[in-house]
Formats: structure tokens, C-alpha cells, sequence
């Protein structure tokens, strides 16, 4: 299980949290102003990376908030976390 | 007394005590502290079990955890009865029941040998290449056999009457292993103020200082260290096996609690699970003595030479009268001495390496014992016990040598399974000849045999620097390290195992069966990745996870494609190091803990009632309500006529609400769901639908405004928690400029619907401050008011095309205000119906319910709901998805009605539709919803057709398999197509 840093609460475990899939893909602000294979990478294309990788969490069962995260997808290490809208550290 | 091999004095077992036990029927007698593998070898006992796969008899080869052949089932009866217990870790109590496995009649009898005679025609891979003929052979045939020979014990049969316990700790230093390197590294790293936790998978700490002579130097700093490390309240588990290392040092051991007493206090748990988060984790597993490969190795009284010693040193008990040591390591002589030492008369020491190094073999021969440098074992003698072992000389010729005991020192191999576990890389020592532990530093530190270090002084340093730098990196992260000086240089030294010259089957997997000829015909199949060659000769693949055959396999596939063993690798090594009970993973979360049951505020009624429940997610709903002997047909045919004709209420309770507040309410909707919000009325509802981002349907549900910040959503039972979620991503993530709340109201609000052309007159005297006349309140109205004196919501909607009411009530005056409405409704013949009645009336009417004739791949407009997205509205969730050509092919499944030519004939859901009979038909589509439909007279079904609105008239099949069903396509509204009916 891993031990998760949230940043508003501090390291909790796994359990109490929810994945959010890829970090920093933000919504187009006019999605219709993309064309289909725009708007396909924004829905499907991830970077899968062998390393670290930016990440999305939700303390679902804690505070209930959304935050960034980098985890190193090798060793499930976490190097840091961040709060939405924040800077990546 | 305790058996006819027990020497005079020594050993750790307790003479006073003696305890009585069985093994396969027979009476025995051992001593406290016995495990079940001393105490039968103590009564010379060595035939144990069979094999596998051949069913060759067995005996004890290790003395600890890694034993691949002495699995036993332990206990009486059916429920309690253990199997695949290791018999070397399974201590005696008084009255202990066990039994061998895996023979039949008996283990000196069993007709199970005939596969050995078979050998020749069942090797490496056979099943895939031998039962391939006639085509019905492996369902009539081979399968039934395979399953019957397939597993080795039985598992218990009557459910589990015990209880285990699972725990939470952190601590600041984990240490696995309680011999001298984890022992040293507890006590330094408690003494530098660490709060520690030390396991041991054995009955006691001590580890291999458990077979040093009492009085000795190390059995004294044993004894001191134990009470040095108690009085500094370290945390000591013996009995717990650490058997898997996740992520950021989480580890998880199993604790046998009870397993080892006669007479168990009933209020503790028979095992424990601790899940440990650790800051730092010290690695002191050991290392695992290796067989050697040699024809017959395999006979019982064929053993480990440490295991032996083991047994005479620990247990005080003589494995055997005579012995051949077989070695290719300088620790065999060392065993061969003590053993002589301890009474048992070694005929020799047979080294397979042609120099053995020269002070040890003087020591040996000074001893009186005879050394053969340069032999090679050309096979063993005697069926259920060796009787002598053929020794073929560096000098030429070879000769038989008598004896009951072939102890095999093969060198040691460090045991790196947790390291490994935790995404650690492993090297090859030379020296050991086996893999090692990669990398010391970061927070797990490996220390003493683990990691090659075998001399015990030096593992005792090792193990105390190992424990102050953990210590130190727990508390201290910045301060200048102790630094770890010992080499990992083993002081053993092994040569990898080779193919032997001589014929006969050499073993190299004990438990799987698998010889030194499966490896070779592997590599010469063309095998060469080492997963592929484990997965195709199951070698290392048994409940042992190959702990003593590993790296002679390794060594024998180097050998066989002329390389060396790094470059052919090794194979993962997974959790659990031994085998975990499901009771002990499970704890309490079973039965009726295994998941939460949700009820709604009505369910004590329904279950009064006599309704037919089912599980809908977490919920359980009442199904249907069946009078006297009704069949669920029967009872639902009564309670959709009840509806139509009169009045029925149905709990609604378990559907989703979240409670959508703040000045931008109105706007968040719009922006979720495909519906216009803004200009919704407050004291309107409106259906919603929502999409995920690619434009497929996520979920539905009735809307209502409630004040102009305010707004009552409703979801289907089962998405309410992926709808929140959803919505909360979006506020917080997306939409954060959004002043919006959110709040899960699901178990706020009881929902009691009444639908049905008197709905109306039962609810009008419970209802106060509100208006419901048709023009005051109209279809898809909501008002606030109280109903029965309580305050609610009172919306006007209908999921049956009948006039219907929904009231929403908190739950805790629900069963008030149902009792109310049931006592009213009985003048109006009001019926209470169930979900199945509710999916045939919502059927009639062509309403889909998402997940059914949904599934993940469907727009609104496959499913005729395109009149509900406001195409005006610059954006909402999905929206560009559904711009995509393939959004608008016209020959995408569309949801159309399907009629059956026989009206009785019900369609099977899920069942596939074509336009043919001809052979290469294809499917258009499938059947989403099929009922009988007891208003209409015949059945009803909906279904998803591809181009299915430009098939309106069309004649379908529905291939099923009694013939085709023929069906008529036509709009999937049956009851009612006006839709006059909920306005009355």
C-alpha cells in the first residue's frame, strides 16, 4: 500500500485515496475549436512514462480534495505533492 | 521414550514434556519443542510423503521453511483441518493429528507410483503435447483426470469457525530475521533510540544460534541479547512470517497465533496479519543451503547436511545411523565434524570439487573421517529410505557406499525474496555462487547471509551496523552515516550445479518433480528466456516458490546453452515468501463483513411483507411482492395491472441525490449535463443526461430546481458515487471559478413513489401547503411542503407513463409516511410493487435504464434521447465528442422495440439479432430488455439495432438455441405512445 503525501493533510494511506489519472491535461478551454485529432489526444493520449510521472489524486475518504502528485512509476515513490493550482515544486 | 534417534543430552526441546501425537493413524511421542519433522525423525520416521507428479516416496530434506517435501495436513475434522503445512514448521502439541498427502492407499503403498514407471512419456511440457486427440478428448476425458490429479492437499471442507485479527503499526525499524544479523541489528538500532519490530518465522528467535551448544560464546550473547532487546521494548513476533514487501516499506507478516497449542484460548485469533509501515526495513532472511544434483537425489534420507545438523544440534535428534556427506562447499565438512561429533557415524565426505581446500579436509581427516576429492555421486539405493549411494572416484572406478543418510552442501544461497519483492535489483556473486542484494542504500538494508555475509562474526557486525544506520536514517537523516565496513564476501565457497554424467533422474525441483532431462529438453525446444523455461518445466512454480531448486536450475540452464548464470538470469520472486491463509487476508471482512449492506428506511416493512429481495450495488431492494404462493411472474403481472389500473407505491429510496448549491448552480449544471439549466424554472424538473468527456452516456436522472441556487439531482442507484466524483473533479479541477457546493444527499431523503390514475387522491390528504392539482402542479413539477407534518419535497414525476408522485422524506419519518400512504392506499386497491415491476412498466413506456440499455459505447441520440441536449449551448461534457463523424454514423446502434412473432415468447437479454438465416450472417445488435408484458397482453423487448430507426417494420432474427426467433422492429414505446396518461 503505498503512503500517499496529501497536501492538505499529510501522508495518509493508499486506501483513502482515488487515482485521477495523468496530472496537468487541462480541458480545453473551446473544444470546439479543435479538430478531431486535437481533441482525440486530449481525450486519449497519455505519456505512460518508465519514471516519473505526474499524477492526479483525490483524498476521497479525507478531505475530498484533488491534488497533484509525482510518482516515480519504477519504485512507487513519491517525490512531491502540490495543491490544484499551485506550481509544480 | 521420545523416540528411538533421540541422543542422550542437547538440544532445545524440553525432556520433561513429553507429547503424544498421530501421523497417518500411528502414535507417536515427542518432546516440547519438537516440530513435527524432528519428533517422526526422532522415531525414525522418514517416509513422509509422495511427489507429485510421480509420486516418488519423500522425506524431510531442509529442517525450516524451505522443505519442498514434507507437506502435511495438520488437525482433525472438516473445518479446522489444515493442508500443505510444512511439517518442518509445524510444532507438536499434545494430541496433534496429521496426515501425509498426495497417496493413495498409503505412503509405502501408493498406486500413484505408476506415473514414475510413466516418467519417460510425461516430460516438460507433455500435457500440451499429449492430449491433443480426438477433439471431444479434453472435456470427456483428460480434463476430469487432470483435475483429479491436479493440487496436492485437500482443502478443509466446512466453513472456517475461527477468527483472525489484522493490525496496523509503524514503526521506526523493521527487522526480518531474528538470528545473529537481525538480532545485532535490533539491538543497535533500539539502543540508538529507534522504536524497532523484529519477526521471525520461527517458534523461537535465534535463528541459526539456535543450533550452537548451549554455553557456548554465541548461545550466551543470544540469551543476553533476547532480554537486552525485551528490556529496551523492541517489539518481538516469533511465529511471524514477513511473506510480502510493498511500495515505501510497507510490510505485511503473518502471525500464527494459536497454531502451536492443544488447548487455544477461543478469544484469540488463530493467525494475525500485520501490516507494518516501516521508515527503515533491516533484511535479515538468511540463506537457503542448496541441494545437489545427482541420480536418485530424491530417496528419503536423502537431506541437507545444515538440516541434519539442525535436527541433531536443535531437537536432539539423530537423522540417520550413517551418513555420506555430499558436498561442493566448505560447509559441508563443517557439518560432516559436528554431526560426527553428535554420534553419527560418517561413512565419508565426498566432495565433488577435485581441491577441496586443504585445512579443511585436514580437519576432517583429524576428526577420523574419510575425504573423496574429485567423487561424483552416480546414483542412490533403496526404495522407501536410502540404503547406500554409488561413488565414483577422482581415481576412477566407483564403489557402493552403505549408509541411511545422504546429506547433501551444495553452498548457501542468500535468501533475497523480500529484497526483491520491493523493485530491487539483484547481482551475481561469484563467491556464493548466487544472486545478491544490488544496492544497500536508501531504507532497506540488507545485512548478514541475505547478502553473502555468512562468517557468524561477521554477521554480527554486519547486522549491528546495519541496525545503527537504520536507525540513524530514521531519526537522524542529515548526521554523517555509520558506515557499513563488513564485505559481502561469502567465506563459502560453491560451484554452480552441473548435469550429472551418470543416467537416472536428477532432481532439481523436489515438489514439481522436475529433473535435470525437463531443463535440458526445455533449452532444447528452444526455450531460452528463464520465465519461459520455469513456466514450461514448472520448475520453481510449486507452494515452495522454488527456494531450494532456483539457482540450481539457473545453473543448469547456463549450463545447457554454454554461457553463464547472469546472463541467463533469474526469475521474479513474488509475495508470499510462504504460503498465507486466505483467513488470515480476509480477517474479518467475510460473510456478512465482506461488504456493507445498505437498506433503505422501508426495508423492515418489505421484509414483513414477504418481498423478494435483490442486491442492486451496495443496496438491497425489494424485487417483488409475491401474496400466498405466487411465482415472481405471477406477482409481478399483478403488481404492473395494480399500477396501471389503480395505484402502487414503490420505495425509490436508494436512488442517488446530491444537492447542488451556490450562485452558479444553474451554470455547473449546463456545463455537466447535455440539458439546457439556466432557464429551468424554480419549481421545475427537467431529465438530465450526462456524458463522460467522450460523449457515451455516464448516467441519468430527474432534475429539480428548488430555489434559483438550489437544485435537487437525482442519479441511478448504482452511479451516485461516480457522479459526485465527477462532478467534484469538474468543480475543483475544471470549473474552479464556479462558487458551487456539493452535497451527497442520498441517505437524506427517503423516496416513496405513488404512480398510478389514483395516485392523486391517495396522496392529497398527507400532503399540506401544497397545491397538487393538475394545473398548479404539473408533469415534471417539484414543490416543498410538508407531508404527513414532516417537511419534503414533493415532486411530480413518473418512471411508470402513469400519473405519478415521488415524495421525498427524511428518512428517518419514511416508515411514518409510507405506513400513512399504505393505510390511504388500501381504499384505492393500492398495491406495492417492486424493481422488476417498475423495469416492465418503465418498458412499456421505451425509458431506458443506463447499464442496460446502455453499456459505455452509447450517445443520447442511440438511444432516442437527442431532443435532450441543448445543441445551442456553446459547451458542455461531451459535447465535441458527439461532433465526431463516427457520433453521427447512421448505421450506429439505435435503441428500437422488438416484437415476437409468438406473443408469449419472451426474448432472452443480451441475446444477438441478424436479418437472416443465411450462413455468414452477422449480428445488427442485441436485446437490451425483455419482459412479458401483462397490460399488453404479449411480450415486449428493447433492443439496440444498428440503423435500427430506419428499420421500423422490418422482420429480424433472434438466433437462439432451440431455432431462430423471428421479431418485428417497431418504436420502442408499447404503452401509451401519446403519452396522455401521466397528465392526469
Amino acid at each position: 500500500m503505498l503512503l500517499i503525501p496529501c497536501p492538505y493533510c499529510g501522508p495518509r494511506p493508499e486506501l483513502e485515496f482515488a487515482y485521477g489519472g495523468e496530472g496537468g491535461i487541462a480541458r480545453p478551454a473551446d473544444p470546439a475549436a479543435l479538430d478531431d485529432d486535437a481533441w482525440g489526444a486530449f481525450l486519449y493520449h497519455r505519456s505512460n512514462p518508465r519514471g516519473m510521472h505526474v499524477e492526479r489524486w483525490r483524498h476521497v475518504h479525507g478531505c475530498g480534495r484533488f491534488f497533484n502528485a509525482r510518482r516515480d512509476t519504477v519504485t512507487d515513490l513519491f517525490a512531491c505533492s502540490w495543491k490544484v493550482g499551485e506550481a509544480a515544486p | 521414550m521420545s523416540g528411538a534417534f533421540r541422543v542422550a543430552e542437547g538440544g532445545r526441546v524440553d525432556r520433561a514434556r513429553p507429547v503424544r501425537f498421530s501421523f497417518d493413524g500411528r502414535a507417536y511421542t515427542g518432546l516440547a519443542g519438537d516440530t513435527l519433522a524432528s519428533a517422526l525423525i526422532a522415531n525414525g520416521v522418514h517416509l513422509v510423503g509422495r511427489s507429485f507428479k510421480y509420486h516418488r516416496p519423500r522425506g524431510f530434506l531442509a529442517a525450516g521453511s524451505e522443505e519442498p517435501n514434507a507437506l502435511v495436513r495438520v488437525g482433525a475434522g472438516t473445518a479446522r483441518a489444515t493442508p500443505n503445512l510444512r511439517a518442518t514448521q509445524v510444532e507438536v502439541y499434545e494430541g496433534l493429528v496429521a496426515e501425509s498427502q498426495n497417496r493413495s492407499p498409503s505412503l509405502a503403498f501408493d498406486l500413484g507410483a505408476i506415473n514414475d514407471l510413466a516418467a519417460p512419456f510425461l516430460s516438460a511440457g507433455f500435457y500440451y503435447k499429449t492430449f491433443m486427440w480426438p477433439s471431444w478428448g479434453w472435456k470427456r476425458i483428460y480434463e476430469p483426470l487432470i483435475r483429479r490429479a491436479a493440487g496436492l492437499g485437500r482443502a478443509p471442507e466446512a466453513p472456517d469457525p475461527d477468527c483472525y485479527a489484522q493490525r496496523y503499526v509503524h514503526c521506526d525499524v523493521l527487522v526480518v530475521g531474528a538470528g545473529p544479523a537481525g538480532l545485532s541489528a535490533a539491538l543497535a538500532a533500539a539502543e540508538a533510540g529507534a522504536r524497532v519490530i523484529i519477526c521471525d518465522e520461527q517458534a523461537e528467535l535465534g535463528g541459526s544460534l539456535l543450533d550452537e551448544t548451549p554455553g557456548s560464546a554465541h548461545a550466551a550473547w543470544l540469551a543476553r541479547t533476547l532480554v537486552a532487546l525485551a528490556q529496551a521494548g523492541v517489539r518481538m513476533l516469533p511465529r511471524t512470517t514477513a511473506f510480502g514487501m510493498f511500495a515505501q516499506n510497507f510490510v505485511a507478516l503473518a502471525e500464527r497465533v494459536t497454531e502451536h497449542l492443544a488447548a487455544p484460548d477461543p478469544r484469540q485469533p488463530r493467525e494475525r496479519l500485520w501490516q507494518v509501515r516501516a521508515r527503515q526495513v533491516v533484511l535479515a532472511a538468511g540463506a537457503i543451503e542448496r541441494p545437489l544434483i545427482f541420480p536418485g537425489n530424491d530417496r528419503p534420507g536423502v537431506m541437507l547436511a545444515g538440516a541434519a545438523r539442525t535436527y541433531l544440534r536443535r531437537y536432539g535428534v539423530r537423522p540417520g545411523a550413517r551418513a555420506l556427506v555430499v558436498t561442493s562447499s566448505d560447509e559441508g565438512y563443517r557439518s560432516a565434524i559436528d554431526l560426527a561429533q553428535g554420534g553419527v557415524d560418517v561413512a565419508a565426505i565426498a566432495d565433488l570439487r577435485a581441491q577441496p581446500a586443504a585445512a579443511l579436509a585436514d580437519a576432517a581427516r583429524a576428526a577420523g573421517l574419510t575425504v573423496l576429492p574429485g567423487s561424483e555421486i552416480e546414483g542412490t539405493s533403496g526404495r522407501l529410505r536410502v540404503r547406500g549411494a554409488r561413488v565414483r572416484r577422482a581415481t576412477g572406478g566407483s564403489a557402493e557406499i552403505a549408509c541411511d543418510l545422504v546429506l547433501m552442501a551444495g553452498g548457501r544461497t542468500p535468501s533475497v525474496h523480500l529484497f526483491s519483492q520491493s523493485a530491487r535489483k539483484l547481482s551475481f556473486d561469484e563467491a556464493t555462487g548466487a544472486f545478491v542484494p544490488d544496492d544497500a542504500g536508501g531504507a532497506i538494508h540488507p545485512a548478514g547471509a541475505c547478502r553473502g555475509v555468512m562468517e557468524i562474526d561477521a554477521v554480527l557486525r554486519d547486522g549491528a551496523q546495519a541496525g545503527a544506520l537504520a536507525a540513524q536514517r530514521a531519526h537522524l537523516p542529515t548526521s554523517a552515516e555509520v558506515l557499513r565496513t563488513v564485505a559481502a564476501t561469502a567465506e563459502v565457497t560453491a560451484v554452480p550445479a552441473r548435469k550429472p554424467h551418470a543416467r537416472g533422474r536428477a532432481f532439481v525441483d523436489f515438489q514439481n518433480d522436475v529433473t535435470t532431462k525437463d531443463i535440458a529438453l526445455a533449452v532444447r525446444e528452444g526455450f531460452v528466456s528463464v520465465e519461459h523455461v520455469k513456466r514450461y518445466t514448472t520448475v520453481g512454480m510449486a507452494t515452495d516458490q522454488g527456494k531450494t531448486s532456483n539457482i540450481n536450475a539457473l545453473g543448469l540452464m547456463a549450463e545447457a546453452r554454454d554461457t553463464a548464470i547472469p546472463q541467463v538470469g533469474h526469475t521474479t520472486f513474488r509475495m508470499p515468501y510462504t504460503p498465507v491463509s486466505f483467513g488470515t487476508l480476509a480477517g474479518a471482512a467475510r460473510g456478512n463483513l465482506f461488504d456493507p449492506v445498505r437498506q433503505t428506511p422501508i426495508h423492515a416493512w418489505a421484509e414483513a411483507q414477504g418481498a423478494v429481495f435483490e442486491d442492486v450495488s451496495l443496496w438491497k431492494r425489494a424485487r417483488y411482492f409475491p401474496e400466498r404462493s405466487e411465482t415472481m411472474h405471477q406477482a409481478v403481472a399483478r403488481e404492473c395491472l395494480g399500477v396501471r389500473a389503480g395505484v402502487g407505491v414503490f420505495d425509490a429510496s436508494t436512488l442517488g441525490k446530491i444537492e447542488v448549491v451556490g450562485p452558479d448552480a444553474a451554470v455547473f449544471l449546463e456545463r455537466m449535463y447535455v440539458n439546457p439549466f439556466r432557464k429551468l424554472g424554480v419549481g421545475r424538473t427537467r431529465y438530465g443526461v450526462l456524458l463522460r468527456e467522450d460523449g457515451f452516456i455516464l448516467d441519468d436522472g430527474v432534475i429539480g430546481r428548488i430555489a434559483a441556487d438550489r437544485f435537487h439531482v437525482t442519479t441511478t442507484t448504482g452511479g451516485a458515487p461516480r457522479v459526485l466524483a465527477m462532478m467534484e473533479d469538474y468543480l475543483q479541477t475544471e470549473f474552479s471559478d464556479l462558487r458551487v457546493w456539493l452535497t451527497s444527499t442520498t441517505e437524506e431523503w427517503a423516496v416513496i413513489a405513488v404512480q398510478g390514475p389514483k395516485a392523486r387522491e391517495v396522496i392529497a390528504p398527507l400532503v399540506e401547503g401544497i397545491d397538487i392539482s393538475p394545473a398548479a402542479l404539473p408533469h415534471m413539477s417539484v414543490r416543498e411542503g410538508r407531508i404527513c407534518g414532516v417537511k419534503g419535497r414533493l415532486f411530480r414525476v413518473s418512471f411508470t407513463g402513469e400519473l405519478g408522485f415521488e415524495l421525498n422524506v427524511p428518512a428517518d419519518d419514511a416508515q411514518m409516511v409510507w405506513d400513512a400512504v399504505w393505510a390511504r392506499g388500501q381504499d384505492a386497491g393500492m398495491v406495492a410493487y417492486g424493481t422488476e415491476t417498475m423495469h416492465v412498466l418503465r418498458a412499456e413506456k421505451g425509458f431506458i435504464i443506463v447499464g442496460q440499455e446502455t453499456d459505455g459505447t452509447v450517445t443520447p441520440d442511440d438511444v432516442g434521447l437527442g431532443w435532450a441536449v441543448g445543441a445551442a449551448k456553446p459547451d458542455f461534457v461531451g459535447k465535441r465528442s458527439l461532433a465526431r463523424a463516427a457520433m453521427k454514423d447512421p448505421a450506429r446502434k439505435q435503441l428500437v422495440g422488438l416484437l415476437t412473432q409468438a406473443p408469449a415468447r419472451v426474448l432472452e437479454e443480451g441475446a444477438q439479432i441478424v436479418a437472416d438465416a443465411s450462413a455468414g450472417r452477422r449480428s445488427l445488435g442485441h436485446v437490451t430488455s425483455a419482459y412479458f408484458s401483462a397490460c399488453l397482453g404479449h411480450s415486449v423487448a428493447l433492443a439496440m439495432v444498428s440503423g435500427g430507426r430506419a428499420r421500423m417494420g422490418e422482420s429480424l432474427l433472434v438466433p437462439m438455441p432451440g431455432g431462430d426467433v423471428t421479431v418485428r422492429v417497431v418504436a420502442p414505446v408499447f404503452y401509451d405512445p401519446a403519452g396522455e396518461r401521466v397528465n392526469g
